[in-house]
């Protein structure tokens, strides 16, 4: 079977193709897709010590800025694996959006997406993707038991065998493994060869992205406009490394895409948005629909979906490769402990169960933003105007006003994995939920998390069978409620398990940890 | 948590009726949509209880006996 044709996509950096193997072999873990999703996934099962095989259909790192906007949640699980920084670096950093109406200079809505300050991560940062990706090869290369296969496609699967087939350029071969982890994005090869469902909604509108070149001081904040003054209902200013701009224009349904694309036609757009006086260069132009889709389940047996192969959302909300990343370290440490035999393959479950929470919940978000954004009928849109409207001049419309509710960390307080409160609790983090950062006396809390199981503590805490981080300073004991005693069972995902105000380690024993 | 007043609770209720209608005056069927929308948005704001408004929804999808 010849490979697929990749020769259209663009490409920010080309690897040599690595040669073809012998049939036959085993893996415990193979993964299948060199993405944001796939490549964390990597890291963080190379880091606990797995063999890990990637394959990349491709043989090179796609150029196009793609996802740019990584959320705190995605940074605070990039830096317990070791390259947030170099992101944070890189990136560009932000935490307000504004949102304007027409020509209106005053924003109608704004909102701060570090709400809790006093964190180590901020609250987003825009970096191309490509510079993500190679961030983390980088990383992923230090590890000798992780191996990247370029220009390794899967193009038949046996799940039941737990056997890939994949083609090179010098011809295919077989392999197995314990588990295979299909990260192949939206159009999941893997997905399509089971013939697994894809159920959902798709969004009768077209958004124009153009990333331009230009050089101005603007603050580093996220613009939004509903009725821009130069056309379109919409239209983002988002900035990313390099000089270089998100602009992305809602268009319309009935349009020509190919057309959209041209140069002459996207020009009014960028020109009305940033004015004609400003002189700019073509990085990447590409028009987009959308749809919200999810499978029914992402664990199949030993095939498991992660990313946008399992869940598809719009772009608004930054909830695609976020919510990727996040299922990958949901996954991550649960397979660690299966593989490891410290669980049964049931853990894996619960990565099924929590991954379609977080899911439902970005679908939800995006499906409300859309339909804020594109209203579907007559009512919908008299509902949308009367906001906006009302948003001019009135404070209460303005939190109804809904350009993209951006990523946040999602909680699951319905898991198996979590022990129901037994005190009353008036603050802190309730189990299901993921911990937020704070200052320690020498250190930042998360920095003394390293993805394995751990208690905190406001004073420390005898015999214990699991590292306890006590938390010395005021604001984190504060941040967690624990300043008269108590403590709080972390995941190795820095989720909430359980917590006590009057801890005994026998309580231990009716969690997640010892099961 | 607070129900969904549903006896009359209105001294003068044809001073607020005609009020409604005269929102509308001179208006288009586009405009009084969204008329209606503000007016919907600022009561559920000033009410402030998510549980009242799904109990008004409820009445209405129960009630309302489709186009006449």
């Amino acid at each position: 079977m010849p490979r697929s044709d990749f020769s259209e996509i663009p490409r920010y950096k080309s690897f040599p193709v690595v040669p073809t193997v012998t049939s036959g072999a085993h893996h415990p873990v193979v993964i299948v897709g060199g993405g944001p999703v796939g490549l964390t996934a990597a890291l963080d099962l190379g880091q606990r010590g797995h063999e890990v095989v990637l394959l990349n259909q491709f043989d090179f790192i796609p150029g196009g800025s793609k996802a740019i906007c990584f959320a705190k949640r995605t940074l605070d699980i990039w830096n317990r694996l070791g390259v947030a920084q170099l992101m944070i670096e890189k990136g560009v950093v932000w935490n307000v959006g504004k949102v304007f109406r027409g020509d209106r200079k005053e924003p109608i809505f704004e909102f701060d997406m570090l709400a809790v300050k006093d964190q180590e991560m901020p609250g987003f940062i825009n970096l191309q993707q490509y510079y993500a990706e190679e961030y983390l090869l980088q990383a992923i290369d230090a590890l000798p038991n992780v191996t990247i296969r370029w220009g390794h496609e899967v193009c038949a699967i046996d799940p039941d065998k737990r056997q890939l087939t994949v083609e090179t350029d010098q011809g295919d071969y077989t392999m197995s493994a314990d588990w295979i982890l299909a990260c192949d994005g939206s159009k999941s090869p893997v997905r399509n060869m089971m013939n697994l469902d894809f159920a959902g909604r798709v969004f009768e509108d077209n958004f124009l992205i153009a990333d331009v070149k230009f050089q101005v001081e603007r603050p580093s904040e996220r613009w939004f406009w509903f009725d821009p003054p130069w056309g379109g209902a919409s239209a983002l200013l988002h900035k990313q490394p390099d000089n270089v701009w998100r602009l992305d224009f809602q268009l319309g349904w009935d349009i020509d895409r190919e057309a959209a694309i041209k140069p002459e036609n996207v020009a009014p757009y960028v020109e009305g948005m940033i004015g004609t006086e400003t002189p700019y260069e073509e990085e990447w132009y590409s028009v987009y629909t959308f749809q919200c889709r999810r499978m029914e389940r992402f664990v199949h047996d030993h095939v498991v979906f992660v990313g946008d192969s399992a869940h598809l959302v719009s772009p608004f909300g930054a909830r695609g490769c976020n919510g990727g990343v996040a299922d990958a370290d949901n996954l991550v440490w649960k397979l660690d402990a299966v593989l490891k035999g410290a669980a049964g393959p049931e853990l894996i479950e619960s990565y099924n169960d929590e991954a379609i929470t977080m899911a439902d919940e970005n679908i939800l978000n995006s499906t409300r933003s859309t339909d804020f954004m594109t209203p579907k009928s007559t009512v919908s849109k008299a509902f949308r105007d009367a906001v906006l409207d009302l948003a001019e001049d009135q404070e209460f419309a303005r939190p109804f006003v809904n350009s993209g509710r951006l990523s946040t960390a999602i909680s699951f307080p319905q898991s198996p994995l979590c022990t129901a409160d037994r005190d009353i609790w008036e603050k802190g983090i309730p189990p299901g939920s993921p911990i937020i950062d704070a200052p320690l006396r020498n250190s930042w809390l998360l920095q003394n998390l390293d993805g394995h199981w751990a208690l905190l503590a406001g004073r420390p805490i005898d015999n214990s069978p699991l590292p306890v981080v006590v938390l010395d300073h005021h604001m984190a004991r504060e941040r967690y409620d624990l300043s008269n005693g108590g403590a709080y069972l972390i995941r190795p995902d820095q989720y909430v398990a359980a917590r006590w105000k009057h801890f005994d380690l026998k309580d231990l024993g009716e969690t997640a940890w010892q099961a | 948590m607070a129900s969904l007043i549903t006896h009359p609770n209105l001294p003068h209720p044809d001073d607020i009726y005609g009020l409604l209608i005269g929102m509308h005056h001179e208006c288009d069927d586009g405009e009084s949509h969204k008329r209606n929308a503000m007016l919907i948005l600022s009561l559920a704001n000033h009410i402030g209880d998510e549980a009242v408004v799904r109990q008004a929804i409820a009445l209405v999808k129960q009630t309302s006996k489709g186009q006449s």
